[in-house]
C-alpha cells in the first residue's frame, strides 16, 4: 500500500483491530492525498490486509493468518460501552491479536466502522451517489453548480476523539507526537470522494458558493445516547433552547469536547470506540435553491385594494391585495415555495398610485426555475398586466439581493408627489386657496395619526411640504397637488387629525377641511432601472 | 371617501356618558375609532359649551402627586402610561363665573396624551369640542376594548336622554 509506510504500521494495526475502516485509518495516518480515498472500498480492504500480512517484524507465521479478523471476537464482545476496557489506572488495555475461531465466513460482510459509522464506507459508494442524484433530478431544479452539505450525527465527534486518544497513546509509546490538526477531517475526506462522483452524475461542478444546495442529514439512532455523558461532565454547554429538538447539537457536543479533560473523557467513553451493529442512515436528502429577486414598479388603479392581504380573526376583509396580484404569477413561473414582498413605502387601501408607479421587489424563496431571459420577463410582465385592471407593473426584471437596498433608501430619503381632492365646510373662492401655491418648504409637526396610534409609538414627526399647487373647483372643493418629504401623512395634513398635525389645510384656510380622494402621482426613486417596456 | 361628519372624526363611533357623577348635564362624548383608540370630548350639552360661559383656567394637575401633563408613553405598547378607570379625572376646568368642572375619563385604559393646545387656547375647547378641542386620547386594553362601551350610550340612546330632559323641564 503506497500511501502507508512502515512508520504507520502500529497505528494501522491498532485501528484495524478495533474495527476501523480503511479510509478512517488513512485519516489517522495523515494521508493527505485525495487519490487513495477515492479507490473502491473492496480494493482498499484487500490491500490493507496485504499490508498487515507483510509485517517484516513478525516471524511467527501463525500470526499472519489471524491478522485478518482478529478483532472479530472483540467486536462481538464490544457491542456496548465497556468501562472495564480500562484498567485501574485509566490506561487502555492491550487488545489480543490471536483469535482461534474460523472467521472466513464473516470476512465478506462489511463491518460498520467504529469511527465513521459507515460515512466513509457505503455512503461514498456508487449506490448512494445514484440515490442522491435521483432525488435531485426528480426535484426538477434549474442549476449550474451545486454545493453538497452534510449533517453528521454529533456522536461522530465523540468517537473521533476516542480514536484520536487511542492513536495518540500509541504514537506516544513510539516516541512520536501526533497533533489533532494533522489528522484528515472526516467531512473533508468525504467531500473529496463524493464531490467528483456527484459532479459527474449531475453534469455540473461542485462550488462552495453555489446557490443550489443539496443537503443530506445522517443519523445513527443506535448510538445517539453516547453524547449524554458530556452533559454531566460539562453541563453549561447544554442549555435547552426553544428551537432545538435535542439539546445535544453538533455545536454543543464539539464545545463540550473542547472543554472536557482527557481523563474524564476516558472515564466515560471507551477508547477505542465500540463497533456498532448498524450503519448510519441518510434521513433526508433535500434540495434548496437560493432566493431570486424580481423588481419592478407597480401602478394601483383601485380604491379598494390593500397592499397586503387584509385578514382579521381568520376572516378576509377585502378581496385580494397588491402583493398577491403581482406575486401569484411569479410564484407559478419560478416555481417557488414562498415569497416576500417589499416596496418603497406604501399607500392606503383607498389611494391610487399613478405616474411611473411605486418600486417594489419580491424575494422568491427556493425557486425551481432561475433562468429567465429579458424576453421571458417581458412576457411575464404582460401576463400580470393582462390578469388584472386593478394593478399594472412595469420594468419587471431580475435583480440581486444587494439592489434591494436602493429601494429602501427611497423610502426614507426621496420625495413623493400627490394629488388630493379637498372639501371645505365654509365656502371658498379662488383667491382663498391661491396663496397655497406660494408656500414653499412648509414645515409640519405631525403627531402619530390616531388611525395608526394603536400600533405605532407616540411621536412627533417633522416633515416638509416642498411645494403645492391648487386647482379651484367650486365653493367647497379644490384639488391640491403637493410635493412632500418621504414619510409625510397627507390625509392628516388636510383634515388636521384633531389638531395634532400643525399646520394643516384647515388651519391655513381657517375652515374645517376634509380629504375626499388621494392619489400618489409619483414616487421619486430612480430604481429599478427603466426598461423600454 | 365621502365627507359624512366632515373632517377627522369620520371613522369614529360616538358613545355618550351623561350626568357623570350625578351632575346634571355634565355629559361626555367618547369617540371610538375602529382601531380601539378613543378620544374623550365634551358632549354638546355640557355646561361649558353653553352660551355665555368663559373658561378661566384648565388644570391637568389633578392631585398633589399626579399631573396628566407628566404622562409619558414609550413604544408601541405605550409603556409608562397612566392607567385610567372610568371615573379617573383628566382635568379640572374653572369658568369665569366661579363654577368648577371635572372632566372624567369615562373609560378604562392607558392615557396616551392630553390635549395641550387647549391650555394655550381654551377657546377652541368651546369652538371645536369634537375635534381640535378634545380632552384626551385613551387606549383601552386589547381584551377590554369590546367591553368599554358597555357603560356608555349610543347616539340614539343619548338623544332619548336629551329628549327626556327637554320634556321634564318644560
Amino acid at each position: 500500500m503506497s500511501s502507508l509506510t512502515e512508520k504507520d504500521r502500529p497505528i494501522v494495526q491498532l485501528l484495524w483491530n478495533t474495527g476501523t475502516c480503511p479510509r478512517c485509518i488513512f485519516r489517522f495516518c495523515c494521508v493527505g492525498s485525495q487519490t487513495p480515498y477515492k479507490r473502491p472500498y473492496k480494493d482498499l480492504m484487500k490491500e490493507l490486509k496485504e499490508f498487515l500480512k507483510n509485517n517484516p517484524e513478525k516471524e511467527d507465521a501463525v500470526c499472519f493468518e489471524v491478522a485478518d479478523p482478529p478483532c472479530k471476537r472483540i467486536r462481538l464482545e464490544n457491542t456496548e460501552e465497556r468501562p472495564d476496557d480500562l484498567n485501574q489506572n485509566g490506561v487502555l488495555k492491550p487488545i489480543p491479536l490471536v483469535n482461534e475461531e474460523n472467521t472466513a465466513l464473516e470476512s465478506s460482510a462489511v463491518k460498520v466502522c467504529n469511527v465513521c459509522l459507515g460515512i466513509l464506507q457505503e455512503f461514498c459508494e456508487v449506490d448512494f451517489v445514484k440515490k442522491v442524484c435521483q432525488k435531485v433530478k426528480s426535484a426538477d431544479y434549474q442549476f449550474t453548480s451545486f454545493v453538497f452539505s452534510v449533517s453528521l450525527p454529533p456522536q461522530l465527534s465523540v468517537r473521533e476523539r476516542a480514536a484520536w486518544l487511542l492513536v495518540k497513546q500509541e504514537t506516544g509509546k513510539l516516541g512520536l507526537s501526533l497533533a489533532k490538526d494533522d489528522i484528515v477531517q472526516l467531512k473533508e475526506a468525504y467531500k473529496w470522494i463524493i464531490h467528483p462522483q456527484l459532479s459527474e452524475e449531475l453534469g455540473v461542478p461542485a462550488d462552495g458558493k453555489s446557490l443550489f444546495e443539496v443537503s443530506v442529514v445522517f443519523a445513527h439512532p443506535e448510538t445517539d445516547e453516547e453524547c449524554h455523558f458530556l452533559a454531566t461532565a460539562c453541563p453549561d454547554c447544554f442549555k435547552p433552547a426553544k428551537n432545538k429538538q435535542s439539546v445535544f447539537t453538533r455545536m454543543a457536543v464539539v464545545k463540550a469536547l473542547e472543554k472536557i479533560k482527557e481523563e474524564d473523557f476516558c472515564k466515560h467513553f471507551p477508547c477505542p470506540p465500540s463497533s456498532p451493529k448498524n450503519f448510519c442512515v441518510a434521513l433526508e436528502i433535500q434540495c434548496n435553491n437560493g432566493a431570486v429577486f424580481v423588481a419592478g414598479r407597480y401602478n394601483k388603479y383601485s380604491r379598494n385594494l390593500p397592499q397586503t392581504p387584509w385578514i382579521i380573526d381568520g376572516e378576509r376583509k377585502l378581496e385580494s391585495s397588491v402583493e398577491e396580484l403581482i406575486s401569484e404569477h411569479l410564484m407559478a413561473e419560478f416555481k417557488a415555495d414562498s415569497f416576500n414582498f417589499s416596496s418603497s413605502g406604501r399607500e392606503d387601501v383607498d389611494v391610487r398610485t399613478l405616474g411611473n408607479g411605486r418600486p417594489f421587489a419580491i424575494e422568491l424563496v427556493n425557486p425551481r426555475r432561475i433562468h429567465f431571459t429579458a424576453e421571458e420577463m417581458k412576457r411575464l410582465q404582460q401576463t400580470i398586466n393582462n390578469s388584472s385592471d386593478k394593478i399594472q407593473v412595469r420594468d419587471l426584471q431580475l435583480v440581486t439581493r444587494e439592489a434591494i437596498g436602493h429601494m429602501k433608501e427611497g423610502e426614507e430619503e426621496k420625495t413623493k408627489t400627490y394629488s388630493a381632492l379637498v372639501w371645505t365646510d365654509k365656502a371658498i373662492q379662488k383667491e382663498d386657496v391661491a396663496f397655497l401655491d406660494d408656500l414653499k418648504e412648509l414645515k409640519l409637526d405631525q403627531k402619530t395619526p390616531l388611525r395608526v396610534l394603536h400600533r405605532r409609538p407616540l411621536a412627533v414627526r417633522h416633515r416638509i411640504i416642498h411645494t403645492m399647487k391648487s386647482e379651484y373647483i367650486d365653493e367647497h372643493h379644490f384639488r391640491l397637488h403637493l410635493k412632500t418629504q418621504a414619510g409625510t401623512y397627507i390625509k392628516e395634513f388636510v383634515h388636521g387629525d384633531f389638531g395634532r398635525t400643525k399646520p394643516n389645510i384647515g388651519s391655513l384656510l381657517n375652515r374645517t377641511a376634509d380629504i375626499l380622494e388621494l392619489d400618489v402621482e409619483s414616487v421619486d426613486v430612480d430604481w429599478p432601472p427603466t426598461l423600454d417596456n | 371617501m365621502a365627507a359624512a361628519q366632515g373632517g377627522a372624526e369620520r371613522y369614529f363611533t360616538r358613545w355618550y356618558k351623561p350626568d357623570v357623577k350625578g351632575r346634571l348635564c355634565e355629559d361626555f362624548c367618547v369617540l371610538q375609532h375602529s382601531n380601539r383608540i378613543c378620544v374623550i370630548t365634551l358632549a354638546e350639552a355640557h355646561p361649558l359649551l353653553q352660551n355665555g360661559k368663559t373658561i378661566k383656567s384648565i388644570n391637568y394637575q389633578i392631585s398633589a402627586n399626579c399631573s396628566r401633563l407628566q404622562n409619558k408613553v414609550s413604544g408601541k405598547s405605550k409603556r409608562g402610561a397612566q392607567f385610567l378607570t372610568e371615573l379617573a379625572p383628566l382635568c379640572r376646568i374653572s369658568s369665569s363665573d366661579g363654577e368648577k368642572y371635572t372632566i372624567y375619563s369615562c373609560i378604562r385604559g392607558r392615557l396616551i396624551e392630553v390635549n395641550e393646545n387647549i391650555l394655550n387656547n381654551p377657546a377652541i375647547l368651546q369652538e371645536k369640542p369634537s375635534t381640535e378641542g378634545y380632552i384626551a386620547v385613551v387606549l383601552p386594553k386589547f381584551e377590554e376594548s369590546k367591553n368599554i362601551t358597555q357603560g356608555l350610550l349610543t347616539q340614539k340612546e343619548y338623544e332619548e336622554v336629551l329628549l327626556k330632559r327637554l320634556n321634564s323641564s318644560s
